[in-house]
C-alpha cells in the first residue's frame, strides 16, 4: 500500500501535487501553478498555467502582467486536475482573493491554508473551516506572545493620535496589498471620512480593490498635496518608505506601522516607529492553535514561520505534526 | 499604574530628547504624591525588591505555560518582563489596576515565601502594558534610555526650578522624594544637605572663540586632559563624582581614601606620567587614564601601574564654609592654603599661568601643544562659583585642533531627525602610496561638524556614490575627501589602523581634492603622543 499522503510532496520551493504535476505557490516557474493569494512571496510570474481565484488573478495581472495561461477558479468550484486530483479554492480571510486550497485524491483530503486569519476583514470573505486529513498551515505568528488585540482598539489609537496632533500627520507604514486597504476600510468603519493620502506605490492596488467593490472613500496621492493638506491627515506608505527621503516632505509625521510584529517593543523600535499598531492579516497564536483544533486533521504540516513553537504545541496536545521548511516566504512586512 | 504604564510605553517609542523631557515633565506635574516619587525612583535608580527577581518571573510563568514555549518566546522577545506581560493569561474580569504606591507597597511586603502567590494577584489586576510596567518596576531593569540627568532636567522643567538646584537637593533624598516634591511643587523648604557627601553642580565654561580677554580681569590656568571630578568629604565619607554627577569613588579608591578634611573640591583626575607638563611628577596622556575608567573594581596592579591623582582647580566648600559666593581670587587663596594639608601623592594644585598680557599667553598656549594638554582656562578673578555655564565668567581656550585629510569610506543612517539621512561617516587614510595600489584603512568616524545644508549635500552624495549596502550602511566609491579635525590621536590595539582619534569631526568637505591626495596613515601615526 502506498504511504499515506505520498501524492503530495513538500519541496523547498513549493508543494508538489504529484499526480497532477501541479505546484502550490511555487518559488520558481513551473508548468502548472495553484496560487493561494497575490502576495509576492506566494504568487510569481512566469508559470505555464496559473490557477487562482478571479481576484487573485486580477492582482497578478496588475503586479506581474500574468494573463496568459490564467485559469480563474471562483471560491467553492471543485475543478478536476490531471491524475485524478480535485481542487477547490476556499476563502482564507487573508487579503482580497486569498484562498485555502483543498486537494482531494484517492479518498484523502489535504488543505493548504496559504496565509490566513480568523478575524473579520471588511475587504475579503472570512476563513472557512474545512475538515481534512492533512492541514498544511502557516505559522508566521506561531509564538504564544502573539495575540493581536481587536482591530478597533488599534484604529482607535491611530485616531486618538491624529486628533491630539492637528499640526502633524500620522504616517502609517502598511503592506501595499491587503494591509493598506484593510486599514483604510477599518478607518472608514470607525467613522473617519477625511481624505486619506497615499504613497504612489499604493495607488493602483487601492483602485483595484475599489473595482472589486470595496469602498475606500476619498483617496489622494501625497505627490498632489500641498503641505497644508497633510497636517491632521492619515498618510499611508509602504514600510520601506517610512524613514526614507520620501517622508521628508510630510509635516512632522508621527511614524506608525500596522503590523503584527508591533506587539513586540523591540521590533517596533528597530523600525523607528513611534506609534505601533498591532494589525495583522495573519492568524495569531490563539487563531493558529484554534484552527488546528477546529479542523482537527490527522496531521498538521507547518510551512513557514515560527514552526518550533507550533510543533511543541502539537506535541503537548498529542497531535501529529511536522515542519516543512519551505523557503522564500517572507513575513517581515506583515 | 495605567498612567505610569502609558509613560513607559511612550518613552520606549520616543527618540527625541525634548519629547522625552516633555513626557516626563507632564507626568511629574500631573501625578499625585507619592506615586510620582516612586515612578521617578523606578525610572532612575531603580527600586529594589529582594523577593522579586528575574528568576521569579520565569518560575511564575513556567508554572503556567510549558517551559519550552516560555524559552522560545523569551528568546524571540529578548526581555523577560515583556515576555511575561504578553504571555500572562488575560484576567476574566475587567482590570482594576493598583496605583504605583499600592504596587510598590505590595511588592516591598512580598517575601520569597509568598511571592509566587502575591505577585500573580497584582498581575491579574493589569492589562499587558500594565503588567510590563509592573514587572519592570519590580525588577528594576528599565533600560529605556532615561539617564539620571534627563530625569532631573525633566523634574526641573515640570516645576520651573533650576536644574542645578535639583541636582543639589536630589542627593541624599530617598524615594518617594517627599521633601523634594514638597520643595519644587509646593514651595516648601529645600531639603537640607549638611553632613552628607553630596554632589554639587559644576561650574562650566564657554568656548573663547575668536575674542580676547584682559588678563587684569581674568586669570589663566592650564586645562588638563583628564576627566573633571569633584571630591567631597562630609560626615566621615568621601565621594568622587564625575562631571555628570555619577559616583566613581569605587573606580578611584586611592582618591576617596586620601581626603579626610570636610571639603568639596573641583579638579582634574589624572594618572601620573611624564606627558603633561613634561616633567617628572606630571600626568600621563588621556590614553593612560582611559585604562582606569569604567571599572567597578580596580586591581592593585592597576593602581600601581596607573596611579591616579587630582589636580585641583577650585574649592567650593572648606570645613563648613561655603566659598561659592566668594570671588575666584578668594577661593583660590583658600585652595592654596588647603593644598599643603592634603596628601601630596593624591592632590596637587593646577598652577596659574604667569602671563602679562594676552599675546604672551597666546604664545605660551601655542607651545602647550607639545605638552599634550588640552588648552587654557580663563577665569574672571571676581567670579563666584555658579552652576552651569554663565556668560562672561569662565572661558576655555582649547588649542587649535589637529587636521588631516581623509577619504569617505562608509556612511550610515542617523537616528531621530536624521533617520532618513546618511549622517555618520567612516573615513580612512591611505596605507601606503595610493598610486601604487595602496588601500584605505578606516581611521575614525564622525557625525558632526557639518551644517544642515552640507548634510543634505552629503546625503545625496552618498546615495549617488554607493557601491555596496550592508543594512543601514552604505559603502561609497571612496571619491570624497574630508578635512577631519580632532583633538589628539592615540595608539589603539582595538582598531585595525592602530590609532584612535579623540573628538573627530568633519572640518571641511574637500570636494575639490582628489582622493589620492588625502593623507597617509603615517601622517596620523606621527601625531601620536602616548
Amino acid at each position: 500500500m502506498a504511504r499515506e499522503f505520498s501524492w503530495i510532496r513538500p519541496e523547498p520551493w513549493g508543494i508538489h501535487v504529484v499526480p497532477a504535476d501541479c505546484w502550490i505557490d511555487p518559488a520558481r516557474p513551473v508548468d502548472r501553478a495553484l496560487v493561494t493569494h497575490g502576495h509576492a512571496d506566494h504568487a510569481r510570474g512566469g508559470h505555464g498555467a496559473t490557477f487562482a481565484t478571479p481576484a487573485t488573478l486580477a492582482i497578478m495581472k496588475l503586479r506581474y502582467a500574468t494573463e496568459e495561461g490564467a485559469v480563474a477558479v471562483p471560491y467553492g468550484d471543485r475543478i478536476e486536475l490531471p491524475g485524478g486530483v480535485h481542487a477547490t479554492w476556499i476563502p482564507a480571510g487573508h487579503v482580497l482573493g486569498s484562498a485555502q486550497i483543498l486537494l482531494e485524491h484517492a479518498g484523502e483530503r489535504i488543505v493548504v491554508t496559504g496565509d490566513f486569519k480568523r478575524r473579520p476583514d471588511p475587504t475579503c470573505p472570512p476563513f472557512e473551516v474545512t475538515p481534512c486529513d492533512v492541514l498544511v498551515t502557516e505559522a508566521t505568528f506561531g509564538l504564544p506572545v502573539f495575540r493581536h488585540p481587536p482591530v478597533e482598539e488599534e484604529v482607535g489609537k491611530l485616531l486618538t493620535a491624529l486628533a491630539a496632533n492637528p499640526q502633524r500627520c500620522v504616517l502609517v507604514g502598511a503592506y501595499a496589498l491587503g494591509k493598506a486597504q484593510r486599514l483604510i476600510a477599518e478607518l472608514r468603519r470607525a467613522g473617519h471620512r477625511d481624505t486619506i493620502w497615499l504613497h504612489g506605490a499604493m495607488e493602483r492596488m487601492c483602485r483595484l480593490y475599489e473595482e472589486w467593490g470595496i469602498d475606500l472613500g476619498d483617496l489622494r496621492l501625497v505627490s498632489d498635496a500641498g503641505k497644508q493638506d497633510l497636517a491632521g491627515s492619515v498618510v499611508l506608505a509602504p514600510p520601506s518608505a517610512l524613514n526614507d527621503r520620501w517622508s521628508r516632505r510630510l509635516p512632522d509625521p508621527i511614524t506608525a506601522m500596522a503590523s503584527g510584529w508591533m506587539r513586540v517593543r523591540q521590533r517596533a523600535r528597530q523600525r523607528m516607529v513611534e506609534l505601533p499598531l498591532i494589525i495583522s492579516d495573519h492568524a495569531d497564536w490563539d487563531e493558529l492553535t484554534q484552527t488546528v483544533v477546529d479542523v482537527n486533521p490527522a496531521e498538521t504540516w507547518i510551512t513557514h514561520g515560527r514552526e518550533e513553537a507550533m510543533l511543541r504545541w502539537c506535541e503537548l496536545n498529542q497531535r501529529k505534526a511536522r515542519a516543512l521548511a519551505l523557503v522564500g516566504y517572507e513575513d517581515e512586512d506583515d | 499604574m495605567e498612567n505610569f504604564a502609558a509613560l513607559l510605553d511612550a518613552l520606549v517609542y520616543t527618540r527625541s530628547r525634548n519629547a522625552k523631557l516633555k513626557l516626563l515633565a507632564d507626568y511629574l506635574r500631573e501625578t499625585p504624591d507619592p506615586d510620582r516619587g516612586w515612578a521617578l525612583a523606578a525610572l532612575t535608580d531603580g527600586l529594589d525588591f529582594p523577593a522579586v527577581k528575574s528568576a521569579t518571573i520565569r518560575n511564575l510563568l513556567t508554572e503556567r505555560i510549558d517551559s519550552v514555549l516560555w524559552t522560545l518566546s523569551r528568546e524571540y522577545v529578548g526581555d523577560s518582563a515583556e515576555t511575561a506581560s504578553l504571555l500572562w493569561p488575560e484576567p476574566a474580569e475587567a482590570p482594576s489596576p493598583p496605583t504605583v504606591s499600592e504596587a510598590v507597597d505590595a511588592l516591598s511586603r512580598m517575601t520569597r515565601g509568598n511571592v509566587m502567590v502575591e505577585l500573580p494577584r497584582l498581575l491579574d489586576r493589569l492589562d499587558a502594558n500594565g503588567r510590563y510596567a509592573l514587572l519592570k518596576l519590580a525588577t528594576g531593569a528599565m533600560r529605556i534610555g532615561i539617564s539620571a540627568r534627563l530625569a532631573k532636567t525633566a523634574f526641573a522643567q515640570a516645576f520651573s526650578v533650576a536644574v542645578e538646584d535639583v541636582e543639589e537637593h536630589w542627593h541624599g533624598q530617598t524615594p518617594p522624594y517627599a521633601a523634594l516634591f514638597d520643595w519644587a511643587a509646593h514651595g516648601g523648604e529645600a531639603p537640607s544637605s549638611e553632613n552628607l557627601p553630596l554632589f554639587r553642580p559644576f561650574m562650566l565654561a564657554h568656548g573663547l572663540e575668536d575674542s580676547e580677554v584682559d588678563l587684569a580681569d581674568y586669570a589663566a590656568e592650564w586645562k588638563w586632559d583628564g576627566i573633571r571630578v569633584q571630591v567631597v568629604h562630609a560626615g566621615g565619607e568621601t565621594r568622587v563624582y564625575s562631571r555628570s554627577g555619577d559616583d566613581i569613588s569605587a573606580t578611584f579608591p586611592e582618591i576617596a581614601e586620601a581626603l579626610a578634611i570636610n571639603a568639596v573640591l573641583d579638579g582634574e583626575l589624572l594618572v601620573r606620567g611624564a606627558h603633561q607638563g613634561g616633567e617628572a611628577g606630571g600626568a600621563a596622556s588621556f590614553n593612560a587614564l582611559q585604562q582606569r575608567l569604567g571599572r567597578k573594581t580596580v586591581s592593585k596592579k592597576m593602581r600601581e601601574e596607573y596611579p591616579a591623582f587630582v589636580r585641583l582647580y577650585d574649592a567650593l566648600i572648606v570645613e563648613g564654609e561655603d566659598l561659592r559666593p566668594l570671588p575666584w581670587a578668594r577661593r583660590r587663596a583658600a585652595l592654596e592654603d588647603l593644598v599643603p594639608r592634603l596628601d601630596p601623592q593624591r592632590f596637587d594644585i593646577s598652577g596659574v599661568i604667569p602671563a602679562d598680557d594676552f599675546a604672551q599667553l597666546a604664545a605660551i598656549r601655542e607651545r602647550a601643544r607639545d605638552d599634550a594638554i588640552e588648552g587654557v582656562m580663563l577665569k574672571r578673578r571676581d567670579s563666584p562659583y555658579v552652576a552651569g555655564r554663565k556668560t562672561g565668567l569662565w572661558y576655555k581656550w582649547k588649542r587649535d585642533p589637529l587636521l588631516i585629510d581623509c577619504v569617505l569610506m562608509y556612511a550610515q543612517r542617523g537616528s531621530g531627525k536624521r533617520s532618513s539621512f546618511y549622517s555618520d561617516y567612516t573615513f580612512g587614510c591611505w596605507d601606503g602610496d595610493p598610486d601604487t595600489g595602496a588601500e584605505l584603512l578606516p581611521v575614525g568616524k564622525a557625525y558632526f561638524g557639518f551644517t544642515d545644508e552640507e548634510l543634505k549635500w552629503l546625503d545625496r552624495y552618498v546615495r549617488g556614490h554607493t557601491v555596496n549596502r550592508f543594512g543601514p550602511v552604505r559603502e561609497t566609491d571612496k571619491s570624497l575627501v574630508f578635512e577631519v579635525a580632532f583633538d589628539s590621536v592615540h595608539s589603539s590595539k582595538r582598531h585595525k589602523s592602530g590609532v584612535a582619534m579623540r573628538f573627530p569631526r568633519i572640518s571641511r568637505i574637500r570636494a575639490d581634492k582628489p582622493p589620492h591626495e588625502a593623507d597617509r596613515i603615517e601622517a596620523l601615526r606621527a601625531l601620536i603622543r602616548d
